[in-house]
């Protein structure tokens, strides 16, 4: 890389807001108080009072907006390109949906605002429940966690209480090899210990395993399906009737609901507990970090520990005979809360007009073509040759999404699913999720969803193959990729031992 | 320090950890192996000094970038010493384990323990 | 094909015949054991166009009286506070609403950046050096730094005091209630924290104490005394700020708090019913490596490029799984780029015009409240935006009857607090205007005036 070769986002100086502006510059304009002004050490004691004003930057208006909008192109987006990140659904967001979350009614409606004049939010959640509830096969919703892990700790700390109201005390959570880190950490935060259950070689839960682990002690077993491996498990019915049999809960990971919407449902399969991710199968942007939001739908024996407030429904009594929604405190058993307010109700507007959008055969098509497109997206690469050196790792037909393994590349050409990804950023795809699943060497987890065309997928295709040919001639180059992007390897070691986490002022 | 080196004169745990043994006292540290698997270290958090590890359990953990590990005692005793180098150079896990890379030293409370350790060869069977 | 996906019957064909099946229902078939097969359509609506989309989330949006339909008052944790518009420009943008979390950093340096940004703004406004880029909200942070503590220093209690948030109170209950941790509560004494009682309940086998400030009823707590109670105890300091105040108020880090939360909402974020908008969690050096969700920091590319990573990944769900500081894996980063654009357009000067504003409209509010016939100070300590009343009526049907003149009083503290069965709560925001406030004495007395008279009806 020589000076010559630099991009210009590559040659820009990077320059913080707070490195940027003058004294005196300012955008805010204070309104007048307007009221007949006191001495501030009249109205706080002199020793409440900040000494010195926070280092706040002193910039105008513009400077911000430049500052902001030139920072913006220093990302990549789903908006922009392809995304296959495994596990995250990274399917396309309506603009719609912005427009609606847009509108005061929703937007400007404070949480606490008396439910008689909040009809129409309470209405909104109220279908999204119903809606959610009859795609996850369970007749109770709880819209209130904020993100997916969020609803796994509800989820846990409903069933410890669960056990607990019929005076059991059981300690242990089975969760699968495969699981995704959030399920582990979780159980823990909930004071119940992580049991681990083997995977046999076809990616399912290892029954042999399950039968022995599965005793009085076990609260519940965490599952997702299709799993972390991309794979339905076939034996999902008899892996329910075992845990059920000795008494415990059912937990579903929803992570990867958008394989299934429409063919089965988790309460038909025998989970009590399923949590929803919106910002994956139901279109809420990932904002590059959050907001998310992850709902519960759980079944009746569950159900009198959901959190509270309830969303409720009643009829009317004014003679029109319209329903009237309501907020319901009143429940004793319930865990009670595990944030402010109702949840994350941006995040709900959004997914109630993805819903509506769709309709029911709207969502079983979408699950349809993520199937379809991943499984195209996986014959197509075979096509190709690429499976001598990244391999499927498990079976031979895929969910929504599927894991190669890149340890025979790494033996064969001499770069590792690290530099592949790297060298993806220089042909313009973000890559696929990397190193995940922990049971596949080099892995390499793709989910392409539905909303990509198969153009899109072909030319991923093509940049793998290229990037594997190259490779074979000179490995040298995916070695210290990416070479066109705003920044190149990071030292990551370098920021985690001596960490910088603000700007010095 | 070349390739998957394993001193002959030290004892090794399965856990990958190393001791050395000086009449009543031990250093300890992690082998080459593990210093691999983990990749750059960035951090390690010593325990203090008087406390008691146990043969066979952690006491400390070592981070690198993408990973941080348990490091497990391959003998129990008091800790008398542990290296304060490490603080700003914890890359000298990985360029020197077994030599400015030791993580802590021991009175030994129970020397028979030696016995169920293994030496250089029998650790880089187990490990293959 | 449905909305958003493009299969035409001819990339079908091509496609199915790549793959070697005959048909979709060949995938599902080899995958979805006959058992579980759903066999029905899912019993919802059929979509609907986009028009017809919009016009329904729009009727329902009618049905809600937001703060453009009222004059409102109404705080207790989320307030009105006015939104540049360069903000809903700067969120809606491809490049900032899209993405997916950092993990690839040479194509994020945008997003990385902004979080350094973010997490600089909040050391400053805390005055404490640590900052992660966001946590989901305030009280679920709160709970958060119950559980670093715990982790900490494994004791047994927590000591939270009757004047932090109610939510905030109970999602701590309901947590700690997982991981073993008993919640013992303060009362109150003249609308703060009560400080003997609050000294009493720390002891050696305290975890953390929590207090906020401004505390839910608007009083400005004394911090440092609180803090320094907790001084011979193992326990962390936890300090639960409004961080529009923190221009004027003394902040948490010099105070001797050891970690402070807070909800981020009135930082350039909407009301939104409640969400979504971040929480924020500040901390001293030595919770570095304790810190919950994500943190960003500095570092250099292999040309010598300046570049930002998430960093101290180790602590995360992701790596640590069981051992993880928290479970966090989304956490809330467009609201947090509306937070520190939101502290930027402000900036130096703004922070503490604002607090100014706040705490001189606030004291003339409170002054023609008490001055209104059944209308006294539920407590006389140092308030900046928020303030608490007692009414001569039942409280509900006195809202009732403003909201019905088109102003919004406040909070009905008695839903919380049955020792303020009378009590309402009111908060002042930047827009809220003199003539605004003068509407609000107006408008209040008459409405204690007519439910004073039925409510002596009724027992006469």
């Amino acid at each position: 890389m020589t000076v010559a070769t630099e991009t210009p986002l590559q040659r820009e100086p990077v320059q913080t807001i707070f490195e940027k502006g003058r004294p005196g510059r300012r955008a805010f304009v204070c309104p007048d108080p307007g009221v007949p002004v006191r001495p501030r050490d009249e109205l706080l004691p002199k020793a409440f009072q900040r000494r010195e004003p926070p280092r706040l930057p002193e910039v105008s208006e513009p400077e911000i907006v430049r500052h902001y909008v030139r920072l913006s192109k220093r990302n990549f987006d789903l908006d922009s390109g392809f995304y296959p990140l495994g596990s995250c659904t990274m399917k396309h967001n309506p603009r719609l949906h912005e427009r609606v979350t847009a509108l005061p009614g929703h937007a400007r409606l404070h949480p606490l605002q008396d439910p008689r004049r909040a009809q129409g939010a309470l209405e909104l959640m109220w279908n999204l429940e119903r809606a959610l509830s009859e795609i996850a096969g369970l007749p109770h919703v709880s819209l209130q966690p904020s993100a997916g892990s969020h609803g796994e700790l509800a989820g846990v700390l409903l069933t410890r209480a669960y056990h607990e109201d019929r005076g059991e005390t059981r300690t242990k959570v089975l969760t699968p090899d495969t699981a995704h880190g959030t399920n582990p950490a979780t159980v823990t935060m909930a004071g119940l210990e992580v049991v681990k259950v083997a995977t046999n070689e076809d990616g399912g839960v290892d029954l042999d395993d399950l039968r022995a682990k599965a005793d009085t002690d076990v609260a519940c077993l965490m599952l997702t399906n299709p799993n972390t491996l991309g794979l339905f498990d076939r034996n999902i019915e008899e892996i329910t009737a075992i845990v059920h049999g000795v008494g415990g809960v059912l937990y579903y990971d929803g992570a990867n609901l958008n394989a299934v919407m429409g063919h089965t449902r988790p309460g038909d399969m025998g989970f009590d507990i399923v949590h929803f991710n919106l910002h994956k199968t139901f279109t809420q942007p990932h904002g590059g970090g959050g907001p998310g939001s992850g709902p519960i739908a759980v079944s009746d024996r569950i159900e009198p520990y959901l959190m509270t407030p309830r969303v409720v429904r009643r009829d009317g009594d004014n003679g029109s005979g319209a329903p009237v929604f309501d907020l319901d405190f009143d429940k004793p058993k319930s865990i009670g809360r595990l944030r402010g307010f109702h949840g994350n109700y941006g995040t709900f507007v959004r997914s109630y007009a993805y819903i509506r959008s769709l309709g029911a055969a709207g969502l079983k098509d979408a699950s349809e073509v993520a199937v379809l497109n991943a499984n195209y997206l996986l014959a197509k690469l075979r096509a190709e040759g690429v499976d001598d050196l990244l391999p499927l790792a498990y079976g031979k037909l895929c969910g929504h999404e599927f894991v190669l393994s890149g340890a025979p590349m790494k033996r064969e050409l001499g770069i590792k699913t690290l530099d592949l990804a790297k060298r993806l950023l220089d042909h313009g795809f973000h890559p696929p999720t990397v190193y995940f699943p922990l049971l596949v060497d080099e892995a390499l987890l793709i989910e392409p969803t539905e909303t990509e065309t198969k153009e899109t997928l072909d030319a991923f295709a093509d940049a793998i193959v290229e990037i594997l040919r190259e490779a074979r001639e000179d490995p040298e180059i995916a070695r210290n990729a990416p070479y066109t992007t705003p920044v190149r390897r990071l030292d990551e070691a370098g920021a985690a031992k001596r960490p910088v986490i603000r700007q010095e002022l | 320090m070349a390739d998957g080196t394993y001193p002959e004169d030290l004892l090794y745990h399965p856990e990958h950890d190393w001791a050395r043994i000086e009449g009543d006292t031990a250093t300890l540290g992690i082998t080459w192996f593990a210093q691999d698997a983990l990749g750059e270290v960035v951090f390690f958090d010593p325990p203090e000094v008087g406390s008691t590890v146990t043969k066979d359990e952690a006491y400390a953990e070592v981070e690198s970038v993408k990973a941080v590990s348990d490091v497990i005692a391959p003998l129990s005793g008091e800790i008398i010493e542990v290296n304060t180098a490490l603080a700003d150079a914890p890359e000298t896990i990985n360029s020197d384990p077994y030599g400015e890379g030791w993580l802590v030293k021991i009175r030994l409370s129970d020397p028979a323990e030696q016995d169920d350790l293994l030496d250089a060869g029998a650790y880089t069977a187990q490990l293959s | 094909m449905s909305r958003y996906t493009s299969v035409t019957p001819d990339d079908l064909r091509e496609m199915l015949a790549t793959i070697g099946v005959g048909s979709i229902d060949e995938l599902f078939d080899a995958v979805v054991p006959e058992g579980v097969r759903l066999g029905r359509e899912i019993d919802l609506p059929d979509g609907m166009t986009e028009q017809d989309v919009y016009d329904h989330l729009r009727d329902l949006a009618a049905l809600n009286t937001s703060t453009e339909d009222e004059i409102t008052f109404l705080g207790a944790g989320m307030y009105d506070t006015y939104v540049p518009a360069l903000i809903d420009m700067l969120v809606t943008r491809s490049e900032f609403l899209t993405p997916y979390t950092p993990y690839q950093p040479e194509i994020s340096q945008g997003g990385l950046q902004v979080m350094f940004e973010y997490q600089t703004a909040i050391s400053e406004l805390t005055a404490l050096p640590v900052s992660n880029a966001s946590v989901y909200e305030g009280p679920s942070a709160l709970a958060a730094a119950g559980y670093l503590a715990r982790l900490a220093n494994r004791k047994g209690r927590f000591v939270i005091s009757r004047a932090v948030h109610p939510h905030s109170r109970e999602t701590l209950r309901t947590m700690a209630r997982g991981y073993g941790v008993e919640v013992v509560e303060v009362p109150l004494r003249d609308g703060v924290t009560d400080p003997d009682a609050w000294a009493a309940a720390i002891d050696d086998d305290t975890s953390a104490v929590f207090f906020q400030n401004p505390n839910f009823l608007g009083a400005v707590e004394d911090a440092e005394a609180l803090a320094g109670a907790a001084k011979n105890s193992p326990a962390v300091v936890v300090g639960a700020y409004d961080p529009l105040t923190l221009g004027i108020l003394v902040p948490p880090g010099e105070c001797g708090v050891d970690v402070a939360v807070g909800e981020g909402q009135q930082l350039g974020n909407r009301l939104d019913f409640g969400g979504p908008s971040f929480g924020f969690f500040a901390a001293t050096e030595a919770y570095l490596r304790r810190m919950p969700g994500r943190i960003a920091g500095e570092t250099r590319d292999v040309d010598g490029r300046r570049g930002f990573v998430l960093t101290l990944q180790t602590r995360e769900q992701h790596i640590r799984r069981e051992k993880a500081t928290s479970n966090i894996c989304t956490s809330q980063a467009l609201n947090a780029l509306a937070g520190v654009v939101y502290l930027t357009w402000l900036g130096r000067q703004g922070i503490v015009e604002i607090g100014d504003l706040l705490l001189q409209r606030t004291a003339y509010a409170r002054e023609k409240l008490a001055a209104v016939d059944g209308v006294t100070l539920l407590h006389e300590q140092p308030a900046i935006r928020e303030f608490a009343v007692r009414v001569d009526a039942p409280v509900q049907r006195v809202i009732e009857y403003c909201q019905d003149l088109g102003v919004n009083p406040g909070y009905a503290l008695g839903r919380d607090y049955e020792e303020f069965s009378d009590g309402l709560l009111v908060a002042l925001t930047e827009q809220r205007t003199r003539e605004q406030i003068d509407l609000l004495a107006q408008v209040l007395g008459e409405a204690v005036a007519a439910e004073r008279g039925a409510r002596a009806e009724v027992t006469a």
